[in-house]
């Protein structure tokens, strides 16, 4: 028998029921989802879960031994510090299997009050660092941590080497650079952004504008992107907009684009990442069966360990459809300065 | 990749989009606030993501077809528009294989969107509340329809 490698979690999107099932069905390892308010960063109108289907989610998930983490992940807003607070209580209540923070102050209260709620540090936690998660350790007890989406592989060797909290990164889905969790570009623009109201250029504030051969994106009446009939579109997010700079106009932060590790899986599984985590729950239950489909069959396939892995036509075909702008891009993983 | 049945990308010949404006456009609109409406009798559309949608109407546009189909939401009833309102709240354009694609969940908004081949424009808010309001529709497992709707444990080979 050869040894099966030890292969990372494959942590899925859940902003519906539907969806949650799709990924439970399709060989996820763990759901994360959100409640229907803005303590989550992807507080979108109709998205995410109510109580009852919270409790069914949660009932789907792990009566097939699968596990859900709750993405309690914007920041308290002054005076309402006990939204947050409750959402906390509430995820303890229903025995969800971690919860994913990101405030300083909510995870003390977490793991005051709930010693036995499992602690996962949200990537809008921001930490870099493997003092910095080690921090979190010492202070609330945390148990994974989310890495940015702005370190290089090797960086995120180094803050493997260094911590004993399991380190989860993003393998696939749209890009937010987010300048490490800090990112104030919707606000700029709206006065909202997901730190605050957990959303990033919120639908009220955005247009799409036909016009004869093209479509115009303006966001709070600011024109960020314009694409002819056949150009590929993107989120209307700034940092995902054409922009003059001295003279050109052109992508200046970032195309319109989706992170897809697929073709360094062998070297995210073997500097001993614990587990890949799946961004979209503003997506349908159709691109949650898609991806998850797609990454658990090469991961099993990676587990296997008998021959050098090698990515399949089909999971590139599949997973480059459903991207953002319908392309991939292995991010700051492979850039070669710092 | 879906099991079973799949809906091809195709584009009907130019003809339909020629003809299909000169018909009456009145009976797609009937048909499809009729079709709502039995959704939300029974339930599967939710009472309470149905309340945005309150007097607002809507235009769904076949674009190869060459139909439209109008309606509104008044009173808790889909209603349907004898004729298409200027500036609806809310439009969707496609060709018909994409709005196939999109009811049998083989192909996801999003994913087609970014291709550009479908379009909303109008209150983009509203549009999403509609979006995820559909996406939050459990299908009932009818034989027939679960081969197309439902997502199984298919492995790559
Ligand atoms: S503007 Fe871009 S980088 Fe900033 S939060 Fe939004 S999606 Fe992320």
């Amino acid at each position: 028998m050869v040894a099966r490698q030890k292969i990372p979690e494959l942590i899925c999107p859940a902003g519906s029921l539907p969806a949650l099932k799709a990924a439970v069905d399709n060989g996820a390892d763990a759901v994360y989802l959100g409640y229907r308010d803005d303590t989550n960063a992807r507080n979108f109108a109709g998205l995410n879960f109510d109580h009852k289907a919270m409790v069914e989610g949660i009932r789907y998930a792990q009566s097939r031994r699968r596990q859900v983490l709750m993405a309690i992940n914007t920041f308290a807003q002054p005076g309402r510090a006990a939204d947050w607070r409750r959402a906390v209580d509430g995820a303890a209540d229903l025995g969800v299997d971690a919860v994913i923070l990101a405030d300083v102050g909510l995870l003390d209260y977490a793991s005051k009050t709930h010693p036995d709620l499992r602690l996962h540090l949200s990537v809008q936690g921001s930490a870099t660092s493997y003092e910095a998660v080690n921090f979190a350790q010492r202070e609330f007890g945390i148990r994974r941590a989310v890495l940015p989406r702005v370190l290089t592989l090797a960086q995120v060797e180094t803050v493997i080497r260094h911590t004993t909290v399991a380190i989860e990164v993003f393998g696939f889905g749209s890009l937010c650079v987010m300048n490490e969790g800090r990112c104030w570009l919707s606000s700029y623009a709206t006065g909202e952004s997901p730190n605050t109201v957990g959303a990033c250029s919120p639908a009220k504030y955005v247009k799409w504008e036909r016009s004869p051969g093209r479509m115009s994106t303006r966001l709070n009446g600011i024109l960020i992107d314009r694409f002819a009939d056949d150009e590929p579109a993107g989120y209307p997010t700034l940092c995902k907009g054409r922009f003059e700079v001295d003279g050109a106009t052109y992508y200046a932060l970032e195309e319109p684009t989706s992170l897809n590790v697929l073709e360094i899986l062998p070297a995210i599984a073997a500097i001993g990442v614990a587990a890949i985590k799946v961004e979209g729950r503003q997506r349908s239950p159709t691109y949650v069966a898609q991806v998850t489909r797609t990454l658990r069959a090469a991961l099993d396939e990676l587990a296997r360990g008998d021959r050098p892995f090698q990515a399949k036509a089909a999971w590139r075909t599949e997973l480059a459809k459903v991207a953002e702008g319908s392309q991939v891009t292995l991010g700051a993983y492979n850039r070669p300065w710092r | 990749m879906s099991q079973g049945f799949s809906i091809p990308r195709f584009k009907l010949p130019r003809l339909f989009s020629a003809i299909g404006p000169h018909l009456p456009q009145w009976p797609h609109s009937l048909a499809l606030a009729t079709a709502l409406n039995a959704a939300a009798k029974t339930g599967l559309l939710p009472a309470d993501s149905l309340l945005p949608l309150e007097g607002r109407s809507f235009v769904v546009e076949v674009i190869d077809a060459g139909g439209q189909a109008s309606f509104c939401y008044r009173d808790g009833l889909f209603r349907p528009l004898l004729s298409a309102p200027t500036a609806p709240d809310l439009s969707f354009r496609a060709n018909l294989s994409a709005f196939l694609q999109l009811l049998a969940r083989q192909e996801d908004p999003d994913t087609l969107f970014f291709k550009r081949e479908l379009s909303v424009s109008g209150d983009t808010e509203l549009g999403l509340v509609v979006k995820n309001m559909l996406d939050a529709i459990e299908w009932p497992q009818w034989p027939v329809l679960s081969s197309v709707t439902r997502f199984r444990h298919q492995p790559f080979d």
